[in-house]
């Protein structure tokens, strides 16, 4: 008998059902799999940033024992295979044939019979190279005496595309008509996401079947099985794509990545598995990368602190090829919401996308398609407004939020924000954290000659994409989708179109079904990342899991329960109308005593169902988001700063969080103490920068600084619910808010510790030697 | 390439083997003998996700070669749980969601266990110190340093229970923490 307290639904804290293979060291990531036979490619990289190729040598390589094959773009311009598409409908280099565009791109690849020949081999390739001058700066790249980097394309220029969101004419006449208009350059420098696995893949054909299956790190296995089957011609039946288990993604692992072409090939050419892992090193140098926003905004408003109008433009650097993973018809993401939670009469976004011999950028760092560089520009733009007209940065917040009453609110560059409760979620911050009483401290401090500042950020996000009368990837629409199987003794197996990558889907649609349909949580599997087995969906990535296929997932489980309640009508001998559903149970209205389970419902349905009814109990769901929805927080942040070394200590950090409905506090708990740290890390530490011949400064964990257990602060957590109203079960999700909302949280602090000598912004990262820089000009620095 | 002969007990189950003098530890453990719970996560003894115990030391196996270990005793992930009763430590990971992808969590249980081995009674700084080694892009570290305190406190008690079938006083409380 299930007692209500086995079912474990919504909103409780179910330990997580994955766990239990990955403390035991039984996870089964790509690396892990190996099949007999299975060979292993390496990839031979490019030195330069950009330089023509004069030749290719590959007979030492063959000599090294161990290695069966050199692939290079020659080989692959033969198959017609030396460029691929990306996700932007843009092409990218597989390998190429006579020129590398970045440091550190694939020139040619080696197979052997274990890892050590592959990289032994990989030494032995002699590459010639003629340097090419490198074009490193976006803004140079759009003179129009910069040498054309992309000659492969129509348009003989290195602006890929220009975008515009809002209303020009509108917000320039609200900038006429406003009393103070504050501007900033913002750049929000290159980052990577660096999930602790990297990428790779084992790709093996089989001879008899003609069937290729592909173990991936992908976060979109279904997209990729498409996309493969449109590249190479093989019939899309014919191609299983399994993402086993990943080890983060962050949105790093969307793109198609030139390796996995290239051991597609290699087993194709060897007839044998292949398998391909990058180090760190090339994780780091050559996967897509994310930010590289180059940011002027304008804020208009009236003296009295009410806010009109935002303009912005931004140069984006994307790389040498537009390979990042927006959806179709947004080659700048969603950075239209760069009005954030305010309610502004106008606003203009425009971007423009430019090439450069870097490698691709514009993939998420754990965001939802640019929506961080939107907020981090209004959120600095508030507290530079603040500054310029004297106003505590919360008081201009509270008098510029969009009302709780005004939702659904459609803002100036056209979203309809779903709910929201702005001033609810500041005033429980300042209340929790003690913000009148931190202020005073600032004060007593700085009479003191202490640097200590106190930073707010009030934002909103736009995830779960989307609605499919907008949002495609390759024309394909982001619905996504869910199967459920209830087997005759009241178990379950339920079937999702996403794939995790930690966030713990095993467990959270597993309590999304357990609360629809009564059945204990144990009792209940999930499946997902076969395209064999699971149903189409365009993956995980913009925190679009729970807004879509849990969605899916619910209403897949309410068509069992329409059919549960015909099956109970008939069990209890009433009509299907007398048939209520409450306490996880079918009941006789008026009658609760006489009532029937899921479980007694899902043995009827395979050994007692009425004639004229199918057997079984099972459904599909295919769900097509009516909107986005806007999950909103408001985060403090309390730094100190050393006046001898310039380093920032965050001494408290609290982010208040509004993702709707909660279905797993403990999770929901964990995905925002990890999206702070990611927020963190670009605000103080993380960033790629290049050198002046396009040398990667950052290619390994040397120089790239990723937090450790050291700087990371306890992060402290609150939050309010505000349900979506179009969510099956209000939920919005929550992946991403703390990485989005975090960093101008940082800024705003350290910015606010230095205000009184005038410091109105900060570019992160803000490194000691950055900070103390800024120390020493003013006279702060001991 | 010459080869050379080892012997190394891993988890208590001695091995034999021929290996070349390049062979790094961290792939003849996932490669040579099957265990792939040590996972690989750089090139720069950074992320310490190949943390292993080798005489009872934490040390990262993808920087030494598989000679050194020659005649010495090797702990991995895979040996922690002992006859059905998960090890405190896991159990500590498991309870206080001290793992999101679980790709650096072998690593990090075996930079725990190290710890707790010298020092039973750690305070936050020290857990921080001791897993200062091993990069986590998921979690933020809140709960890891939550698991290895729960993990301290059940050694302490003595008292290193299974988790088996999580009777409900097991669940962590619905309502979020702080």
């Amino acid at each position: 008998m299930t007692a209500p307290s086995d079912i474990q639904g919504m909103g409780h804290s179910v330990r997580r059902k994955e766990d239990a293979r990955f403390i035991r060291g039984k996870g089964n990531y790509v690396d892990d799999v190996k099949l007999p036979g299975m060979l292993y490619l390496d990839i031979v990289r490019s030195p330069y940033a950009h330089a023509r190729i004069t030749n290719i040598d590959i007979a030492p390589a063959l000599a090294v024992p161990g290695v069966l094959a050199v692939i290079t773009g020659k080989d692959l311009d033969a198959a017609g295979l030396a460029w691929m598409p990306t996700l932007m409908s843009d092409r990218q280099m597989v390998l190429p044939v006579d020129t590398v565009m970045y440091q550190s791109q694939e020139v040619a690849a080696v197979v052997a019979d274990s890892r050590y020949a592959a990289a032994d081999g990989v030494t032995e390739v002699g590459v010639s190279y003629d340097p090419l001058p490198p074009v490193l700066d976006p803004f140079k790249a759009l003179q129009p005496d910069a040498p054309v980097l992309r000659p492969d394309r129509e348009d003989k220029s290195n602006r890929i595309w220009h975008w515009e969101a809002g209303s020009r004419e509108s917000t320039d006449r609200a900038f006429r008509e406003a009393d103070v208009v504050v501007e900033q350059d913002i750049y929000i420098p290159r980052i990577h996401v660096a999930s602790i696995e990297t990428c790779g893949c084992v790709a093996s054909m089989d001879s008899v079947s003609g069937r290729l299956t592909v173990w991936m790190t992908t976060q979109a296995p279904h997209a990729i099985r498409t996309v493969f089957c449109l590249v190479s011609g093989i019939p899309e039946h014919k191609i299983r794509v399994i993402s086993p288990d990943i080890g983060g993604g962050f949105g790093g692992k969307v793109p198609v990545y030139p390796g996995y072409v290239i051991a597609v090939v290699a087993a194709l050419k060897t007839g044998r598995p292949v398998k391909w892992i990058e180090d760190r090193s090339e994780n780091l140098q050559a996967d897509s990368f994310a930010r590289d926003y180059h940011i002027h905004a304008e804020l208009a408003a009236n003296r009295d602190g009410k806010m009109k109008a935002l303009r912005t433009k931004v140069v984006a650097d994307h790389g040498a090829f537009d390979a990042a993973a927006n959806p179709s018809k947004f080659p700048a993401g969603l950075f239209s919401i760069a009005t954030g939670s305010y309610d502004l009469q106008a606003a203009h976004v425009e971007v423009d996308g430019v090439y450069t011999n870097k490698p691709p950028g514009g993939i998420a760092y754990r965001c939802s398609f640019r929506v961080t560089e939107a907020v981090h520009t209004i959120e600095r733009m508030v507290d530079v407004l603040a500054s310029e007209i004297g106003m505590d940065p919360a008081q201009l917040r509270f008098a510029n939020f969009i009302p709780p009453e005004a939702f659904p609110y459609k803002c100036a560059t056209g979203w309809e924000y779903d709910s929201g409760n702005y001033p609810g979620a500041l005033r429980k911050a300042m209340d929790k954290i003690g913000y009148a009483d931190l202020r005073r401290e600032q004060a007593e401090k700085r009479a003191r000659g202490e640097l200590m500042g106190i930073g707010i950020s009030t934002f909103t996000e736009i995830v779960g994409a989307g609605p499919s009368d907008t949002f495609d990837i390759l024309g394909i629409k982001m619905f996504d989708s869910a199967e459920i199987r209830v087997h005759p003794t009241g178990s379950a197996i339920v079937r999702i179109g996403v794939q995790t990558q930690g966030q713990g889907h095993e467990t959270t649609f597993a309590q999304i079904v357990a609360e629809e349909l009564g059945l204990p949580v144990d009792n209940i599997t999930v499946e997902h990342g076969d395209t064999d087995t699971a149903p189409y969906g365009l993956g995980t990535y913009a925190s679009r899991s729970t807004p879509t296929a849990g969605a899916a997932t619910a209403l897949a489980a309410r068509k069992i329960r329409d059919k549960g309640q015909a099956l109970a009508a008939h069990l209890l001998e009433v009509s299907e109308d007398d048939i209520e559903w409450a306490d996880y149970k079918f009941r006789v209205r008026g009658a609760p005593d006489k009532s029937k389970t899921m479980a007694d419902i899902a043995f009827a349905a395979y050994t007692n169902h009425p004639k004229g009814m199918e057997a079984g109990l099972e459904a599909v769901c295919y769900y097509d988001p009516p909107n986005l929805t806007f999950p909103f927080g408001a985060y403090i942040c309390v730094v100190d700063i050393d006046r001898g070394t310039g380093e920032v200590k965050i001494r408290r950090f609290l982010a208040v969080d509004d993702c709707g409905t909660i279905i797993n506090p403990m999770i929901v708990e964990g995905q925002i103490h990890g999206g702070l740290t990611m927020g963190m890390a670009p605000a103080l530490f993380e960033e790629i920068s290049y050198d002046e011949d396009g040398n990667i400064r950052g290619g390994s964990f040397m120089d790239y600084l990723m937090p450790t257990a050291m700087e990371t602060p306890v992060w402290e957590t609150d939050k309010t619910v505000t349900p979506s109203p179009h969510h099956p079960f209000g939920a919005k999700g929550v992946g991403e808010s703390a990485t989005v909302g975090a960093p101008p949280a940082i800024v705003n602090a350290v910015v606010d510790a230095l205000a009184h000598v005038g410091v109105r912004h900060l570019d992160i990262p803000m490194t000691p030697s950055k900070v103390y820089a800024v120390l020493e000009a003013h006279g702060l620095a001991e | 390439m010459s080869t050379y002969p080892i012997r190394v007990t891993v988890n208590g189950v001695e091995h034999r083997a021929e290996v070349e003098a390049r062979l790094l530890l961290v792939h003849f453990i996932r490669e040579d003998l099957g265990l792939t719970g040590t996972h690989i996560g750089c090139d720069t003894t950074h992320c310490g996700a190949c943390a292993i115990l080798l005489d009872g030391q934490p040390v990262k196996s993808c920087t030494i070669f598989t000679v050194q270990a020659d005649g010495k005793q090797i702990g991995t992930v895979e040996g922690l749980e002992q006859g059905g009763q998960l090890h405190p430590v896991q159990e500590g990971f498991w309870q206080e969601h001290g793992l999101q992808c679980g790709f650096c969590t072998p690593g990090m249980m075996m930079a725990s266990v190290a710890l707790l081995e010298r020092n039973p009674d750690p305070s936050e700084r020290d857990i921080r110190r001791a897993i200062s080694g091993n990069l986590c892009r998921c979690t933020g570290y809140v709960n890891i340093v939550k698991a290895v305190q729960y993990a301290a406190e059940k050694m302490q008690a003595g008292t290193p229970g299974g988790l088996g079938a999580s009777p409900p006083e097991n669940r962590v409380p619905a309502g979020q923490g702080g």
